[in-house]
């Protein structure tokens, strides 16, 4: 497989940046205050045709950024986070497409965070940084779409919180998006979710090395990030398959030696992602993007969502996973049936699939079948007027 | 049920007005959406449970809704679709009269396929050789059947009759040698198929 893979990849690939809302055109946030200038990091793959019709934004989860296939280097070891969806021959079918991936503002991968070097002061924001939104986050990319002279997305896709993005992305800009695909997202954050990142931001916060957020230059909170992060994964697998990947095995030993080191192969596991994690990612950004995704509600104002989705023109492929018990079915359905009432044309599958929630990321073959199709023949509900 | 293009949606097609709204519960991989789209310009959408089935009608670049039929109903306003189609789905429910019910409200128009168990190979495999009849459109062992409730081309119009349901159109079928030929003598016997066309008789909505 991973031969195959090699084969069909994008190759190399660049990091690119892209500058915007110098002050004073700060980009005004939901929170009442405004952010600039802001960076993005972003990437690109495939060409775009000559009307600038076939470009399909792909948006990140959580820990994700804008690497999403390819690789920098040919020694790099891992290739981008969706280099299985995304290449020549493949989902999104870089031959054919140009996909764009970029990284959050909030985010710790090159675009504006709480990490950033705030120019006002000429320090990094930390805790001063403004709390920002899954909105905000797609009006940033929007100046990014503008500046790359593409009118109108062909489709907007992501998994868990980029399902939220290319969700909110038909809702803020409804003639920009021809199909959106969110895949295993909700709109709205539900009380559980909520709840298990309250559990990762007070573990960051309960680290002395936090300091309020203020570290930068210090020693990181490394353990309470790698915690935050170990509960994070805990949500993301479900109970099936964290029983065939590690059941009650013991790591590196035949018989338990009754302390408390770390003995079970499902603790060896969660504390190497939590110790990688921790080398790649920053405490302040997982505290930002956790509560951006609490706050993110498209049944609000109204409590109707189907009032809020009431501008939308795109079609919809609506992707939900059986063992998701994160973002489960209902709350895919729960978006299919707004869709529905409001006369848009919407798709729904629900992959059978034992990997929970992470599912958005491994079950390639089955989300391929479907999206390679849905971009052939989708066409939007509405007429887009330019 | 079967995965072909049955000899029956021909007619089905025909009995669709060009560029309706159709919904069609039980889709299967979409044979008859297609159709539909192709040669009436419908605006086809359909519902299915099986997740390859999806899968074929999502490629064949349909709209479908992953789910249990009677699940996807309730996003419907009454009246909001021109014609909803049940093709040789209704016996395998568990209670078809539910469905047909919601069929009905949310259609303007209801196509319902059935097998007829009146169907004289079906009489008389249970009068002669005492087993429980299996033909080409009923061909599973009682233990394995999906099909629990099985009906009469007598049983459902008088079903229709009770539930304020008016039959504008039947055409009733028998296939063979791979052909579908029409049934007009005594079609309760000779037909293993019927197709009925219903509308809910506006005289019998009770005001709510």
């Amino acid at each position: 497989m991973a031969v195959v893979h090699e084969e069909n990849s994008v190759g190399i690939v660049e990091l690119k940046y892209f500058t915007f809302a110098e002050p004073p055109h700060e980009l005004p946030l939901e929170c009442g205050r405004s952010l600039g200038p802001i960076t993005l990091a972003y990437e690109t793959y495939g060409e775009m045709n000559a009307d600038k019709s076939n470009c399909i934004l792909v948006c990140h989860a959580l820990s994700g950024d804008s690497h999403a296939a390819g690789r920098y280097s040919p020694d790099e070891p891992k290739p981008g986070w969706w280099d299985n969806m995304i290449g020549p021959g493949k989902a999104f079918d870089t031959k054919r497409y140009c996909v764009i991936c970029s990284n959050i503002i909030g985010g710790c991968k090159g675009s504006t965070g709480p990490s950033s070097i705030d120019p006002k002061t000429g320090k990094p924001y930390g805790p001063t940084f403004p709390m920002v939104t899954v909105k905000d986050m797609v009006d940033a990319q929007k100046a990014l779409v503008d500046h790359l002279g593409i009118e109108q997305l062909l489709c907007v896709v992501g998994g868990s919180m980029g399902g939220m993005q290319a969700l909110q992305w038909p809702v803020s800009y409804p003639d920009m998006v021809r199909l959106a695909i969110p895949i295993a997202a909700t709109a709205r954050l539900s009380a559980q979710s909520i709840a298990f990142n309250a559990v990762g931001r007070h573990a960051i916060m309960a680290d002395p090395n936090w300091r309020n957020g203020d570290y930068y230059g210090k020693s990181v909170p490394s353990r309470g990030l790698g915690i935050a992060r170990m509960v994070g994964h805990i949500t993301y697998l479900s109970e099936t398959s964290m029983h065939d990947k590690f059941g009650r095995d013991l790591q590196d030993k035949a018989s338990p030696d009754y302390d408390f080191v770390t003995e079970f192969k499902v603790e060896s596991y969660l504390s190497y992602r939590g110790d990688e994690f921790v080398k790649r990612f920053d405490a302040n950004s997982y505290l930002y993007i956790t509560k951006a995704m609490d706050y993110f509600d498209l049944t609000q104002p109204t409590g109707e969502l189907r009032r809020s989705l009431s501008a939308v023109k795109a079609a919809f492929l609506v992707i939900s996973v059986s063992s998701d018990w994160l973002f489960p079915s209902y709350m895919s359905k729960e978006i299919v049936s707004a869709l529905r009432r409001n006369n848009l044309d919407v798709s729904y599958a629900e992959l059978q699939s034992d990997y929970g929630h992470d599912a958005f990321l491994l079950e390639v073959d089955a989300m391929s079948r479907l999206i390679q199709s849905f971009l052939e023949y989708g066409q939007p509900s509405r007429s887009i007027s330019d | 049920m079967t995965n072909k293009i049955r000899p029956e949606f021909k007619y089905i097609v025909d009995m669709v007005e060009p560029g309706s709204k159709v919904l069609d519960l039980g889709c299967g991989e979409g044979h008859l959406l297609k159709a539909l789209q192709i040669e009436k310009r419908a605006r086809v959408q359909g519902v299915e449970l099986s997740d390859t089935a999806i899968q074929e009608c999502v490629a064949k670049g349909l709209f479908v809704y992953h789910g249990d039929l009677d699940e996807g109903l309730a996003d419907f306003n009454d009246r909001s679709v021109d014609y909803v189609i049940l093709t040789s789905t209704i016996q395998v429910l568990h209670r078809p009269d539910f469905l047909i019910e919601e069929a009905a409200r949310v259609g303007k128009r209801c196509i319902i396929s059935i097998p007829n168990f009146g169907y004289w190979r079906i009489r008389f495999q249970l009068m002669f050789q005492g087993t429980m009849p299996r033909t080409k459109s009923l061909p599973y062992e009682w233990y394995n059947s999906p099909n629990i409730h099985l009906t009469t081309l007598h049983d459902f119009r008088r079903f229709c009759r009770e539930r304020g349901l008016r039959i504008i159109r039947e055409t009733d079928l028998v296939q063979g040698n791979g052909l579908c030929r029409k049934v007009g003598l005594l079609p309760n016997f000779l037909a293993d198929y019927g197709i009925f066309m219903l509308e809910r008789d506006l005289r019998t909505i009770r005001p709510r």
